[in-house]
């Protein structure tokens, strides 16, 4: 059976020194007891003068022969008994160990920060401008599709607003009653200070239908509908299933990109006004709770606390918000390269990219909107 | 030292109503080169999926090199696992990792060996599949459709398995190149004194590779035997599969060699 390697130096019959090679040298047995032979093999190879009985040898594989072979500094000691088929081994080891020498394996690329800082500048620059080429050819897409209305992908379209849109509300609902609680109850604390309880109308109105409610669904539906734009795309990439479209004619564009911008653009200013319903609703819950308002006198004084402007630039929003995260979701699952490790970094990008966006675009609203629907 | 390396008894298979395999028993033994074959949906790859514990079977048991596939001890098991290598169909790379990274991974995964080491290591299993050390920093997506085989058998043969399990290695190469990885895995057997076990549908790799040959139908092996026996037994799949105009002539080929 196997045995444990073990390597020995002895005494020969002449007085001379031999080291004894014995048991199996195979990785498996190798592995556990390297740390005992490496001194051994490393005090033999300072050793010219060695004898090397390889006789009570068992398995040899290629791991044993390595280790014998650099033990023996690379050339076949002077005397060496071992059986003809061992010995082939060691020279297919020698032979392969030489020719990987030969040409040393180059070690990888060391990451040079400015070398990378300008990589990343280029990378910037070219996802930009890949986003405006992109942008470039949904807008001749849907010129395409004005002028041969047969071609408009509808079924696709229909789907990704299912997709996208049905397949959300129950989580936009219960995202949007809880914060809609949450907002009222702090809010209503302040405002029994103050003994403005009435404001709480206006606090909840401006805040969710103008502000929270769009950002909030942008925020959900990027993490949860973008994302999976994103790797659909990726894995249809990695699958070369897009150059399958492209070989039967049909634009990559027209059929994946436009179908997931058109939806998420219809799809978003409807959960937006559902979202902001579910809010102002736990809003209500919350303000009845706390201050005493009834449902009926807070949905009678909405109207005329919050001019309806608000809830047009609410609206609004969900469109410019569904449109750039189906954008970025789908620039960046066309990019993905066929590895693992591109998909997830690409994903990741296209959730982090479409927030971060998302809140820009948010910020000139506030500034592009100040006049309207507030009391000046 | 008769014991076989592959020893599958009684093994039966179901998924969902249909049994696919049923009361199958397969000994394969020191230094064959079994090729399974059978038409397509016949179970190959599932019967070869339960030999690398991939799949566990409803009934029966695997046994390799002696010992139970599923020992309930973690450790025994990882041990038994490593004494087998893979060769999956489309290559399997780690898409994320580099040629180099790929080879080396199993043994990193030993964690015993010095990386020096697993560096000189990886050098000569490159070496044996014929591939140069310039190409070991190329990712996978960067390969061809052979190299990526010479990879994956790299990878394969990292933990100098004694048992080299084959999923179609030849499907998807030219003619030319499947003939040259036949040549390899023919060169490596002889080297490294391999058992291998292939599924195959080529006609071409099964005559050069092949000292035995397992044909998988009606659920179980129909026939095992040299190739010559095989073709006696009738059954309609032979005739389809052994008669056909590409057998024939690689036949011819190998009898012309011989």
């Amino acid at each position: 059976m196997a045995k444990e390697p073990s390597l020995r130096i002895e005494r020969g019959v002449r007085g001379q020194p031999v080291a004894r090679v014995s048991g199996d040298w195979i990785l498996a047995r190798l592995a556990p007891c390297l740390a005992e032979l490496t001194p051994t093999l490393d005090n033999c190879r300072a050793r010219r003068d060695l004898d090397w009985d390889l006789s009570g040898l068992g398995a040899l594989d290629t791991v044993g022969g390595l280790l014998l072979w650099q033990g023996w500094e690379e050339r076949f000691p002077p005397e060496l008994v071992v059986s003809p088929r061992q010995r082939a081994v060691l020279e297919r080891v020698a032979a392969s160990h030489a020719a990987g020498r030969a040409q040393a394996v180059p070690p990888p690329p060391r990451p040079d920060w400015i070398a990378s800082a300008g990589g990343f500048g280029l990378e910037v620059w070219a996802h930009l401008t890949n986003l405006v080429v992109l942008l470039g050819q949904l807008v001749l897409d849907a010129g395409h599709c004005l002028r041969h209305p047969g071609e408009i992908p509808l079924r696709e379209i229909s789907a990704n607003v299912y997709k996208a849109g049905v397949r959300a509300m129950p989580v936009t609902a219960l995202v949007g009653f809880l914060i809609g609680i949450v907002l009222s109850y702090l809010s209503a604390l302040q405002l029994r200070n103050v003994g403005a309880d009435i404001y709480i109308v206006n606090i909840l109105g401006y805040g969710i239908v103008r502000e929270l409610g769009p950002v909030l669904v942008a925020v959900l539906v990027a993490g949860r509908s973008g994302s999976a734009m994103t790797a659909q795309l990726g894995v249809m990439r990695v699958t070369e299933e897009i150059d399958a479209l492209a070989t039967f004619g049909v634009s990559r564009t027209l059929r994946l990109v436009l179908p997931k911008v058109v939806a998420l653009s219809l799809a978003m200013p409807l959960l937006v006004l559902w979202t902001t319903a579910m809010a102002l609703w736990g809003g209500m819950v919350a303000a009845q709770v706390q201050l005493d308002i009834g449902y009926e006198f807070f949905i009678a004084t909405l109207p005329r606390a919050v001019p309806v402007a608000n809830l047009w630039i609410g609206l609004a929003k969900g469109v410019v918000f569904g449109f750039l995260i189906a954008l970025i979701a789908s620039h960046f699952g066309l990019h993905v390269r066929p590895n693992t490790e591109s998909l997830s970094a690409n994903t990741t990008r296209s959730v982090v990219i479409s927030i971060t966006s998302v809140l820009l675009v948010d910020a000139v609203f506030a500034v592009a909107t100040r006049g309207i629907g507030v009391p000046v | 030292m008769t014991m076989p390396v592959i020893e599958v008894r009684k093994l039966s298979t179901r998924f969902g109503h249909t049994w696919v395999l049923h009361d199958l028993d397969l000994v394969v033994g020191r230094g064959e080169v079994v090729a399974l074959v059978g038409g397509s949906g016949s179970g190959k790859t599932t019967l070869l999926r339960q030999i690398n514990g991939l799949i566990k079977p409803t009934e029966g048991s695997v046994r390799l090199f002696g010992e139970p596939l599923y020992s309930r001890d973690v450790h025994r098991d990882r041990a038994l696992r490593r004494r087998f290598g893979m060769l999956f169909q489309h290559g399997a790379l780690f898409s994320a990792f580099d040629v180099f990274d790929n080879v080396a991974f199993p043994m990193r995964e030993l964690r015993l060996l010095p990386a020096e080491l697993i560096r000189d290591l990886v050098m000569i299993k490159l070496a044996q599949v014929e591939l140069k050390p310039e190409h070991a920093r190329r990712m996978p997506a960067e390969l061809s459709g052979g190299m990526v085989k010479r990879v994956a058998l790299a990878r394969a043969l990292a933990l100098e398995p004694e048992l080299l399990l084959l999923d179609e290695p030849t499907a998807g190469l030219d003619p030319d190149r499947s003939a040259a990885f036949v040549r390899l895995i023919l060169a490596l057997r002889e080297q490294l004194g391999l058992t291998v076990l292939l599924v195959t549908h080529d006609v071409d790799t099964l005559v050069a590779l092949a000292t035995r040959v397992a044909v998988l139908a009606d659920q179980r092996i129909l026939a095992f035997g040299t190739l010559d026996e095989v073709i006696q037994v009738d059954h309609p799949f032979f005739r389809n599969f052994f008669c056909g105009e590409a057998m024939q002539r690689a036949l011819a080929g190998s009898r012309a060699l011989r």
